[in-house]
């Protein structure tokens, strides 16, 4: 446990992704099965531990500290099982520390008057790094800024196989792993994946540059709408349906309406949308914002069901009946999904191809879409096979133009990792009267170059510093004038300014130009969808 | 007469009425009993400072050598009348010099800690217990979530981090007093012979600890030529500054830096993640919870008073131990020095 503990120590202090999949690695290589497998379900996946809770734990912590002290640190550490793990007075005795697997098989096996005095036990014989780790177990709570996408980066370093490999074969294996770590290691051959309606990885697109256009045969695209939503795989085989986020995480329990609405035995990609429930002889698309609401959520409320109902605007077929049909060419992919969905499915419709003759013409339809959630348009090559990742030739996004403003510099940041010596992270505001409205918050966009000179600049012109942070001057004679762009607006009460930005980031940095002259905050008010 | 008509708090410190002396005052008075070189301990433009000979040195070289109209040196041990009250200093612990300072005065004894530790500390003497009527501790690490780790286990995590990432210079913040020449030793003792880099600022307080008797070894200053492959000098090297110098636009000379930082703060891993802190070294010169709540039963007065830090907690424990304690509320000392 305490090897594990201390894993997880590093990964949080360890900000570059090279340097967490070189700490993963290392930990696969140094640590046996089914321990290291246990650590790979226990930062992956939700383990359920069913026999203590976060108030047992609780519980076992009021038996041996003063509840005033207690939360006196708690409020100082501010975080529950941090402070649990730091202030418990171990009792020195024979105590062995528990492995992983340990842990984990025996809170599987034991009921809920057991464990607690099980957990003390291991309170005891662990140190505060391993407690924590317990805690957060137990909890199930372990967020520690370490996607599931990374980890099986780190397994296909560990084995040396394509990264693809382990995301096809992903949700078909089960903790501890012992077969995947066999066949990484060269002992065994490559796992069956038995599960019933596998995630497959998807194929990716490249944004279209100037420079690119000339090697684009327009004649042998199709082009379609790029949808607004979220990329999804929709799969059904048999009594078996998910849904999958564009990295396999399975999100089926989020949206049954959508799971509900397929009945199809098919995988299908396309995008998520939510639509208007008043509007029945077509799927209205409502705005991100409203799939927003949506997302984020394990379980979703009846209300919420009914106001914000979601399908799938579908583009592709990847298998259907038993048959893998990502070698066929998008045409024939493309008749094999209009069979499917036929007139219509009562939560999956087609994503309609769009016709245009020239890149002028293209160029009109992207700037002018016929409703809010259209974010340009894609081009897909006729004749090319499904490949997962992202080839560069067949698949094309051309988005529409960004939303530009001129902002005002009102705070920094400083930064981490390599920028933890610059300011580096930026607010931002617009005018309303006298008074600058922070409006967005973006920290990329500039060159190294830029970023030592904005450095500067704050350093130079700071007013206040609360902590991490320095206000800036900014006024309307006195300050420096960011070209924000961003890909879309949206209301939000949360916000002072009543909007939020999607992606913004700094375009040009204007010293030319005067704080006075940025833009007012009714400018981006202008630009917020129709409601 | 009652302890409080011996010492009690004033916004300017800790006042002693009948010696008509503060002790660590934190703005400019007649007379100073100075506990230690820290600077919210010590401060300059007071009339008279009584300290022991390392202090005073300490703050002539941080101060200049007027910091005070009147010095009056006072070893650890040594006893001195003040208008009838009786003055001695005893060994705190905490940095070089640092001093308990124990007030006595008709029958009354009352020792104020001043910052200290219990632990072992190569660079300074012991922290030695005093009876008394009265304890004044600090209580900076006042909580029962601070215990901190084994010294030598610390440095020893740092030399191996240093192995690991040999591409790397280690920037590891910490305070230029005390910090920074007790990491220096106890690397040492954990076999680190190479030079050690230190920050500009750093320079003359270890100059004074050598020069008081404490070995620190080879040290270079961190500093990068402007010719080319310079900056690779410093992969896998260990450089040592103060903690404000760490965002400075100074640590930007070092190659793709390990950000360290020792200090007893980085047990909480909200506190080390804020500071961007890769490694964090659990090192501090503050007694730890247990440090704390062992020296009040082993001294065993029949008050305590409770001073910077987190007070609430360590009062809360004396009443839960059956013990009579109140906290000063004394204004002025940094949370956060160490
Ligand atoms: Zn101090
Ligand atoms: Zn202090």
């Amino acid at each position: 446990m305490n090897r594990f503990a201390e894993l997880l120590d590093r990964l949080i202090f360890t900000p570059s992704r090279n340097g967490k999949i070189r700490l993963l690695t290392e930990y696969f290589r140094e640590v046996p099965d089914p321990e290291r497998g246990w650590a790979v379900a226990a930062i992956t996946r939700d383990l359920e531990i069913r026999s203590v809770k976060m108030a047992a734990i609780r519980g076992v912590i009021a038996s041996r500290v003063d509840e005033v002290l207690f939360d006196l640190s708690r409020d100082y550490v501010g975080d529950t099982a941090e402070a649990a793990a730091l202030i418990w007075p171990a009792e020195h005795g024979a105590n062995r520390q528990p492995s992983l697997s340990e842990v984990i098989e025996t809170l599987n096996s034991a009921s809920r008057t057991e464990a607690p005095a099980i957990v003390e036990q291991w309170f005891d014989a662990l140190d505060a790094s391993g407690r924590w780790a317990l805690i957060k177990l137990i909890s199930g709570g372990l967020r520690i800024g370490v996607a599931s996408r990374l980890v099986k980066l780190a397994l296909a370093e560990f084995g040396g196989k394509e990264p693809q490999e382990l995301e096809e074969l992903w949700h078909g294996l089960k903790p501890p792993y012992t077969e995947l770590f066999a066949w990484l290691e060269g002992g065994a051959e490559k796992p069956v994946n038995a599960m019933k309606a596998p995630f497959r990885p998807v194929m990716l697109s490249h944004p279209v540059e100037e420079a690119d256009k000339p090697k684009i045969d327009l004649d042998r695209m199709a082009a379609e709408w790029k949808w607004d939503g979220i990329r999804v795989q929709l799969v059904r085989e048999g009594g078996e349906a998910r849904l999958y986020s564009r990295t396999g995480d399975d999100i089926s329990d989020a949206f049954p309406d959508v799971i509900e609405g397929f009945p199809a035995n098919a995988a299908l990609d396309g995008e998520l949308l939510v639509f208007d429930p008043d509007t029945t002889d077509h799927f209205a698309v409502r705005p991100f914002n409203d799939l927003q609401q949506r997302l984020n959520r394990k379980k979703v409320s009846a209300k919420m069901l009914k106001t914000h109902p979601a399908f799938v605007r579908a583009y592709d077929i990847l298998w259907e009946e038993g048959e893998d049909l990502r070698t066929l060419t998008l045409e024939e992919r493309r008749r094999r999904l209009e069979a499917v969905i036929g007139e219509g499915l009562p939560r999956v419709d087609l994503s309609k191809r769009i016709e245009a003759a020239d890149w002028d013409e293209l160029a009109r339809l992207r700037a002018e879409p016929p409703i809010d959630a259209i974010e340009g348009v894609m081009l897909k090559s006729r004749d090319a096979p499904y490949v997962p990742g992202r080839p560069k030739g067949p698949w094309w996004k051309w988005k529409k133009e960004p939303f530009l403003i001129d902002a005002v510099l009102m705070y920094a940041q400083r930064g981490h990792g390599k920028r933890s010596s610059f300011y580096s992270d930026y607010t931002f505001g617009c005018w309303r009267g006298d008074e600058l409205v922070p409006v967005g918050k973006a920290y990329h966009g500039y060159t190294d170059q830029e970023l030592k000179k904005i450095d500067k600049f704050v350093r130079d012109n700071t007013v206040e510093r609360f902590g991490p942070v320095r206000s800036v001057k900014a006024s309307r004679d006195h300050g420096l004038v960011f070209e924000v762009a961003f890909e879309g607006l949206n209301r939000s009460p949360r916000h002072k300014s009543g909007v939020a930005m999607r992606f913004p980031r700094i375009n040009r940095l204007r010293w030319d130009k005067p704080a006075a002259e940025a833009d007012e905050l009714s400018t981006l008010e202008a630009m917020l969808p129709r409601q | 007469m009652k302890p409080s008509e011996l010492l009690h708090p004033t916004p300017a410190g800790l006042y002693c009425p009948p010696g008509d002396f503060y002790i660590d005052p934190v703005q400019p008075v007649g007379r100073a009993i100075i506990t230690h070189g820290h600077a919210d301990h010590a401060r300059a433009g007071h009339g008279a400072v009584l300290a022991t000979p390392e202090t005073l040195a300490i703050m002539a070289v941080r101060y200049g050598e007027v910091f005070t109209e009147k010095r009056q040196p006072l070893a650890y041990g040594e006893v001195v009348e003040v208008n009838g009250v009786t003055i001695w200093l005893v060994p705190a612990g905490h940095v070089l010099g640092s001093a308990q300072a124990v007030v006595e005065h008709r029958g009354i004894r009352i020792v104020t800690t001043g910052d200290y530790k219990r632990r072992r500390d190569p660079t300074c003497a012991a922290f030695e217990p005093v009876e008394c009527d009265v304890l004044i501790s600090e209580a900076t690490f006042g909580l029962p979530v601070f215990i901190h780790p084994d010294t030598a286990g610390e440095a020893r995590k740092l030399i191996r981090s240093t192995e690991q990432f040999p591409e790397r210079a280690h920037l590891i913040g910490a305070y230029a007093l005390g910090k920074a020449q007790r990491l220096i030793c106890h690397l040492r003792e954990e076999g680190y012979d190479k030079p050690i880099y230190i920050h500009g600022a750093m320079k003359r307080l270890c100059d004074l600890y050598e020069e008081l008797g404490v070995p620190l070894g080879p040290l270079l200053p961190a500093t990068i030529e402007k010719e080319k492959g310079e900056k690779d000098r410093f992969a896998g090297e260990i450089i040592i500054c103060p903690p404000s110098a760490m965002q400075s636009t100074w640590a930007r000379r070092f190659p793709d830096p390990v950000p360290a930082f020792a200090s007893g703060w980085m047990r909480v891993r909200q506190r080390a993640k804020q500071r961007g802190v890769e490694l964090p070294i659990i090192m501090s010169d503050h007694a730890d919870w247990e440090e704390l709540t062992n020296t009040v039963r082993e001294v065993d007065p029949a008050e305590l008073w409770v001073t910077h830090g987190r007070e609430d907690a360590l009062v809360r424990w004396a009443e839960l131990e059956g013990r009579r304690a109140k906290a000063l509320h004394l204004v002025g000392y940094e949370e956060d020095a160490e």
